[in-house]
């Protein structure tokens, strides 16, 4: 057994690898509708969700399950071969491209064979990344083409040209980073960034017009608010997924959500570091920040929990606030639990701050009209994305002489 | 048999069989999905190669940029079905003995000189960013220079046609 085990390790390994962050992805993006709900709700001064389970933690679960078993009509005329592949595309493609992404610094040994955290370790991966960007327009432009209705095939055709446009400053914004790292691959990207003096060399502060052109960029490429046009719906109903109900609407929806999380990761390891600690390497104090967030997070959660309005939410909310306290007490006390959380902690940190601005300007930003859209992407956008690879180039020349 | 052998048999099979279906099919959009296909096959198949920086330029130039816009204009078009037409007398008696000639004569020349091919040599020092860039501005500059060159005349020209209507 141990043998069939350490011969194919190289297969096993990276399905087990998979299974466990094909989960992890899809329960956080089933909370990530959750914390959107909420942190809108209370940008906009109401409760959101709050009946199912205590403060609506249960939500999700209520949600999955009325996907799934909700009526599934075909429009009629619908080209059933395009209309069927279009929601596994997107959906496909979505969760592909987060096998390129590294989440941690460490190397484990599994079965005598050496894996590190993060799925494939390729030397091209930010290329792999552009390419699964380039075809993930297919299944939005077939979506709207296939569903045999014009609000589909409005908003299919404005998404697409609207993908196309944004993915040439997505693109180029990038190329500054690139010319410093001289490297396609996300983890050399990161170990450059890091120099024991924390957030003092992270890319950021070299390439802030970079960032801000990739950011802007990206979010039109995940089509959210505010360049959401391919699903406005006082203009074209729901866009391209119109015509779609039940679970081929939610492989949409998941799928939207995974290439958030996605563009985050790329975020936090292009310009941020990474799974780089922002504080220089000699504070070792900082290594207990985990746990000084953990446990008064716990603590408050408990007692907060204790006064809540039903007897299951009185129950629960203490079990969770617990447990979150026995995590962070034991990482504060076990040395090696300690350290193999650094790299992880401020790298989900990070993805999540910028989840969370991604839900903060749904809910303050107005939508853009479609014209003030394109010449944004044409005519400010990419000259400008062009302009810093100019800029950075000659700086990095002058620097060699 | 190697793991990379079955690869490249399912590979180059999923390539033909695209292929194929991009003639047979009656609707332009499945033809140009199976054009699709077939980039991405290719793509593996540089891959299986060690040319990583091909296999992906070939998805995001190819299967990306080039076969969105056939796409793009398929859908703006609406084109609807094809119907077959008759096959004409000169496909007939000229086209299919001429098409398998030649692949019978292909077909053979790579039989017989089977052993002495050489097979090309993997390119995987190509993926460095620097020596790729140091190829493309010395050696190959010419060329690289003149390409460029090429697409902004046909930029130009393609501006120029748009917008003559107005």
């Amino acid at each position: 057994m141990t043998d069939f085990l350490t011969k194919y390790a190289f297969l096993i390994v990276p399905i087990i690898k998979i299974a466990i962050l094909v989960f992890i992805i899809l329960t956080v993006d089933a909370y990530l509708t959750w914390i959107e709900r909420k942190v809108i709700a209370h940008i906009q001064a109401r409760w959101g969700p709050h009946r199912v389970g205590p403060h609506g933690l249960l939500q999700p679960l209520a949600d999955g399950v009325k996907f799934i078993f909700k009526e599934d009509p075909l429009p009629s005329h619908v080209d059933k071969l395009a209309y069927f592949l279009a929601p596994f595309i997107t959906l496909m493609l979505a969760l592909t491209s987060l096998a390129v992404i590294p989440f941690g610094p460490q190397k484990f040994t599994v079965f005598g064979y050496e894996t590190h955290v993060g799925i494939a370790d390729v030397n091209i991966s930010l290329l792999v990344l552009f390419s699964i960007t380039a075809l993930s327009v297919y299944g939005i432009a077939l979506a709207g083409w296939a569903s045999n209705s014009k609000y589909s095939l409005l908003g299919g055709l404005r998404s697409s040209a609207q993908m196309i446009s944004y993915e040439l400053a997505l693109t180029l914004s990038v190329v500054g980073v690139l010319l410093i790292a001289g490297d396609f691959s996300l983890r050399s990207i990161v170990v450059q960034q890091s120099s024991g003096h924390g957030l003092l060399t992270w890319n950021i502060f070299p390439q802030i017009i970079g960032f801000l052109c990739f950011y802007i960029a990206a979010i039109a490429e995940t089509n959210r608010v505010p360049f959401d046009l391919p699903e406005a719906e006082s203009e074209l109903v729901a866009g391209f997924h119109t015509e779609y109900a039940s679970m081929k609407f939610a492989m949409f929806f998941i799928a939207e959500y995974t290439n958030m999380i996605t563009v985050s990761c790329l975020a936090t390891i292009l310009f941020f570091g990474g799974w780089l600690s922002p504080f220089p390497t000699a504070w070792t104090f900082t290594h207990y920040l985990p746990s000084v967030i953990l446990i008064p997070f716990g603590i408050w959660v408990f007692f907060d929990g204790i006064r809540y309005e039903n007897l299951f939410g009185r129950l629960m909310l203490p079990g969770v606030g617990s447990a979150l306290v026995v995590i962070g007490a034991a990482l504060a006390f076990f040395p090696f639990l300690n350290d193999a959380i650094q790299g992880p902690f401020w790298f989900l940190a990070k993805v999540f701050t910028f989840l969370f601005v991604y839900i903060w300007m749904r809910g303050t930003l107005p939508r853009f009209r479609y014209d003030q859209l394109m010449s944004f992407g044409w005519k400010f956008l990419l000259p400008v994305s062009i302009a810093n690879v100019v800029l950075t180039s000659i700086v990095i020349l002058w620097r060699m002489h | 048999m190697s793991a990379s052998l079955i690869i490249f048999f399912v590979l180059a099979l999923l390539a033909i069989f695209a292929a194929v279906s991009l003639i047979l099919q009656r609707h332009p959009i499945h033809s140009a999905l199976s054009l699709i296909v077939v980039m991405v096959a290719l793509a593996g198949l540089y891959l299986l190669m060690g040319a990583e920086f091909v296999a992906a330029v070939q998805i995001i130039v190819y299967g990306g940029a080039i076969m969105v816009l056939f796409v793009f204009v398929i859908m703006l078009l609406n084109a609807e079905e094809e119907e077959r037409t008759n096959f004409s007398k000169m496909a007939r008696f000229a086209g299919i003995p001429l098409a398998l000639a030649i692949a019978g004569f292909i077909a053979a020349a790579i039989a017989r000189n089977a052993g002495s091919l050489p097979a090309a040599e993997p390119s995987g020092a190509l993926t460095s960013t620097k020596t790729l860039s140091n190829l493309l501005f010395s050696d190959f500059v010419y060329p690289f220079e003149l390409t460029s060159f090429l697409i902004l005349v046909a930029i130009l020209g393609a501006i120029v046609l748009a917008q003559r209507e107005n």
